[in-house]
Formats: structure tokens, sequence, C-alpha cells
């Protein structure tokens, strides 16, 4: 697959795959492409090759998309900031025909602060009370596959362990495929079972998240230590 | 004080009209950021079609609802043929393609039913009645402008504030890139705007014929200087500020209007009767320098 902003290619051809029920994470600096790729697949950048969903081909719709079961939380969370809160959880259930108020209460079941605030402006919600928004806005599709686009940003180190933690527990509890891009490896390598590494657009490594951890290069430059 | 409020009512009626051309201007530009100049023209052509359906031997009424539903299509059409292809231009691009739509709005009404004045209704829509509350005289239907309005507008909070339909449409105008990525097909929803914003207009404009006959192709260009008006005052992305500001607007009018002998009396220097819409730019002027964001806007602050 290859995307591009107008002359701009952001990714030189770049493949990877996710399995059922599998998180799986890409890694990368700044500019590395982590983020278009999740675009790609979402279809909001234009992209040349192919995304193959559950064996169909998608085409480059992220309405289409969404109604097939991807739920993309896009960099900056894309939240609805002067709707409350429960319209944001309204607007992720809008692909879903009925059964909201049994969908919120699983919702709330994540989240329990939720319940009490639903008439709150998201806009004044805390910056990773904004990103337990766009997690739960992300569920109330019941989404077969999940992108998430660097959840860890600009949050506190305990908030983002929490953020990981719900995100395992779906995995474990409802079987939840997700993709999620990040910057903090750590993080991320310990939460995914597999993982790529990008660099300048191109896929550097790939393996199993536990042995990523282990090497050498991508400790030196992502772990840090 | 009985002709104070008796001129209360009948501003309030006039009010409503531009009230409903501005809600209609509110809604389009809120989803995109323009002002459609050919909200006016589009309402004068609504207001032509009940005239043909009611020629045709429809009843008034059903005539009114037939016409609400044609606007709705023909506004819904319009986004989708015509600024579909703009939707990425440049917003002076946009603005001179409404104003092309005003051009060819007048024309077709010039050219369908020529530009010779007509009454519309033949009947009245309400009764040529008047109440008499304690010395007030209320007409029927300056009420029955304010209670159709009234109700619209209660109708269209309703359908925001509590229908999913609503609640995209909201989320698609202000956040076109998330609205896409729950699965709301905004491109629709701007066309649906359209639509409803059309078939407001439909009203004011079926409302304009009644109220200030005759009917004519250049009978809404008055009517949608003072709907920027009213949408301006209130704060151009505010609805309640539109209807509210449409509301004073009609009220002040008429009353400059009423009182323009007095003031003359009194020693003012101008006859300000026959100066309503300069009356209603100072009247902008003045708001917009004691507070620029409108009554209902929110300041905004851009980081340059």
């Amino acid at each position: 697959m290859e995307a591009r902003y107008g002359p701009v290619h952001a990714l030189h051809g770049i493949s990877l795959t996710v399995d059922d029920g599998e998180i799986v994470a890409v890694l990368g600096a700044n500019g590395a492409g982590k983020t278009t790729t999740l675009r790609a697949v979402s279809g909001t950048v234009a992209r040349r090759g192919e995304v193959v969903f559950d064996g169909r081909r998608l085409r480059r719709s992220p309405e289409a998309a969404a109604r097939l079961g991807i739920a993309h939380v896009p960099e900056g969370r894309g939240t609805f900031s002067e709707l409350t809160l429960l319209e944001n959880l309204r607007l992720g259930a809008y692909t879903r025909g009925d059964g909201l108020e049994e969908n919120l209460e699983r919702v709330y079941g994540f989240f329990g602060w939720m319940r009490n605030r639903r008439e709150q402006p998201a806009g004044t919600l805390s910056g990773g009370e904004q990103q337990m928004l766009a997690l739960a806005r992300a569920l109330m599709s019941r989404p077969r596959l999940l992108l998430l686009d660097e959840p860890s940003l600009g949050l506190a180190p305990m908030i983002v362990r929490e953020i990981f933690g719900i995100v395992r527990r779906l995995n474990e509890e409802e079987k939840l495929t997700v993709l999620v891009v990040e910057q903090n490896a750590t993080v991320a390598l310990e939460s995914s079972s597999r993982a790529y590494v990008l660099e300048a657009g191109r896929v550097a490594l790939e393996g199993p998240s536990d042995d990523l951890a282990k090497d050498e290069a991508v400790r030196r430059s992502y772990l840090g230590y | 004080m009985a002709e104070l409020l008796q001129q209360v009512v009948i501003g309030l009626s006039s009010g409503a009209i531009y009230a409903l051309l501005a809600l209609a201007l509110v809604l389009i530009h809120r989803a995109t950021g323009v002002v459609n100049f050919a909200q006016g023209e589009m309402a004068m052509f609504s207001a032509y079609v009940a005239w043909q359906l009611v020629q045709w031997g429809s009843p008034y009424w059903v005539a009114f609802g037939g016409t609400l539903v044609l606007s709705f299509a023909g506004g819904l059409l319009l986004q989708r043929v015509v600024m579909r292809p703009v939707e990425n231009a440049p917003v002076l691009t946009i603005v001179i393609v409404t104003l092309g739509l005003l051009l060819v709005f007048n024309g077709l009404a010039t050219w369908l039913w020529s530009g010779e004045v007509r009454t519309f209704p033949p009947n009245r829509p309400f009764p040529t009645r008047t109440f008499d509350i304690g010395g007030v005289v209320i007409n029927v239907q300056d009420l029955g402008i304010i209670a159709v309005t009234v109700l619209l507008v209660a109708g269209l909070w309703a359908f925001f504030r509590f229908t999913k339909a609503g609640l995209a449409l909201r989320a698609a105008a202000l956040y076109p890139e998330s609205s896409r990525l729950v699965g709301i097909r905004v491109g629709w929803m701007l066309g649906v705007g359209w639509g409803l914003a059309a078939a407001l207009g439909a009203v004011s404009g079926m409302f304009t014929a009644a109220a200030f006959p005759p009917l004519e192709p250049t009978m809404m260009q008055a009517v949608l200087i003072y709907a920027f008006a009213a949408a301006v005052f209130g704060g151009i992305d505010s609805p309640l500020g539109a209807v509210v500001g449409g509301l004073t607007l009609g009220v002040f009018l008429n009353l400059v209007g009423t009182y323009a002998d007095d003031l003359q009396d009194l020693g003012f220097p101008v006859d300000l009767e026959g100066l309503r819409l300069p009356v209603a730019f100072v009247f902008i002027l003045v708001l917009l320098v004691a507070r620029p964001q409108g009554l209902f806007g929110r300041a905004s602050a851009r980081r340059v």
C-alpha cells in the first residue's frame, strides 16, 4: 500500500496484516508514516494498493469503512467538543440501528465515570477523559477493527497505563481487534502481540512484540535504554 | 400604551418573517461557512410555486405544505448538483456561485410568471378579523404568522436536539472529519441542510407575499437585507440569535416607522419612515461595534 498527501509520498509501499482478535502495534518516529497508515486503512487519505477487510476490498470512503465496522480514533481524538458527552456516544453508535441503551450500559461498564457526566460538553473534559471518550465513542459502534492513533499523546503515564489497560480488557473480554499506532514503544509493545516498526514510510522491522522488545536496535532507537 | 403594544405585535409579525429567512441563512452558514446570497430569491421562487399551486386549484394551506416539500427537495437538489462541485473551492468562488443563483432564480421567476405584480394569496391565509384586547387591536394574520413561526422554530429545535438525524446534521456541520469516521454521510447532510433552509425560506416568502403584497420577483430583496441584519445581529452561527435578531429588528423597524412623525415633531431632522433600510444598517453597525461576535455568537480567536 502507498499513500500520499498531494505530491508528498508518506508511505512508500508497506504491507501489514492484522488477524482477528489481535492487538497489533505500529511504532516509529515522527513522520515515519504511522498516522498515514491508519488513515490509509480508513480511507481518509489518498492511497494506492489495496486494503482487504474480511476478504473484501475496501473502497476509499471513511463512511463506508465505518459502516463495515472499522472504528478510527484519529489523531487529536476527533472529539465533538461542542456536543455533550452523551451526544458524542450517540454519534459513535450512528451506524447502529437499535440497542442504544444496552450499548451505553456496556460502555459505562468500562468507563463508570461517564454515567454521571453525560450532559457535560465534551470539550470541557480533561485530555485523558477525552481520550477515553474517543475510545468509548468507537466502542459504541461495536467495531470489528479499532484503529487507535497515539492514545498516549499528551497524557500522564498513569493515564496512559489505564487506557492501554482498558484496550487490553476489551481485547480479552470482547475479542476486539486493534491496530494501534504509538510513539510510546514501551507501553505499546507490552500491550500488543505483534508489532511493526516504520521508518520513513517503509516497514523496517516486524515480529512478535516480545521479540521486538528484546531487539537491540529497537531498544536503542525506541525504548531508550 | 395600547398603540405601542399594537405596533409591537405588528413588528413581531414582520420580525418573524425576517427571523425565518435569517434562520435559513444561519443553517447554511453553520454547515458550510458561506452566506447564501440566493436565499431570498429562492424564497421568492417558492412563493411563486405556492401561488401556482393555488392557481391550479389547491387550497391555500395544502399549497403551503406542498411548497414546503417541493422547496426542501429543490434545496437538496441544488446543493447536490450546483454547490457540491465547488464545495472545496475558495469561499469567494462559492459566494459568486450563490450570487449567480440569485440572478438565475430572479430570471426564472420573471420568465415563468412574468414580472407583473400579483395578489397572493387571493384568499388570505388567515381570517381578516381583528381582536380587541383592552384597546389593543390585533390582526389575526399577525398572530397567525407569529404562531406558525413559533411552531416551526420549536419543531426545528426539537428535531436538532432530540433526533438521531438532527444530531448527525449538527455533527456534520461542525465536525465533518470526525463525522465521516463515525459513518455519517456528510455530503448528504449538507444537502439536507440546504433543503431545510429552502423550506424555511419558503415560509418566509409565502408570508412576505401575504403580509407585504404584492407578489413580485423583487419582493424578497429588502427582506434578505433585514434577514442578514438579523443573522449578524444574533451572531451569524446562532439559530437562537437569528430568531431573536429577526424579532427585535422587526419590532424596532416598525416602531421607527410608527413614531417617525413624532420624532420629527420633536426636532429630529429627517423623516425615518422612508429610511428603514439604512436604519437597519445603523442598527447592525452599532451592535457590531459594541459586540463584534453578535448577540449570541462566541468570540473566536485565531492564532496567526
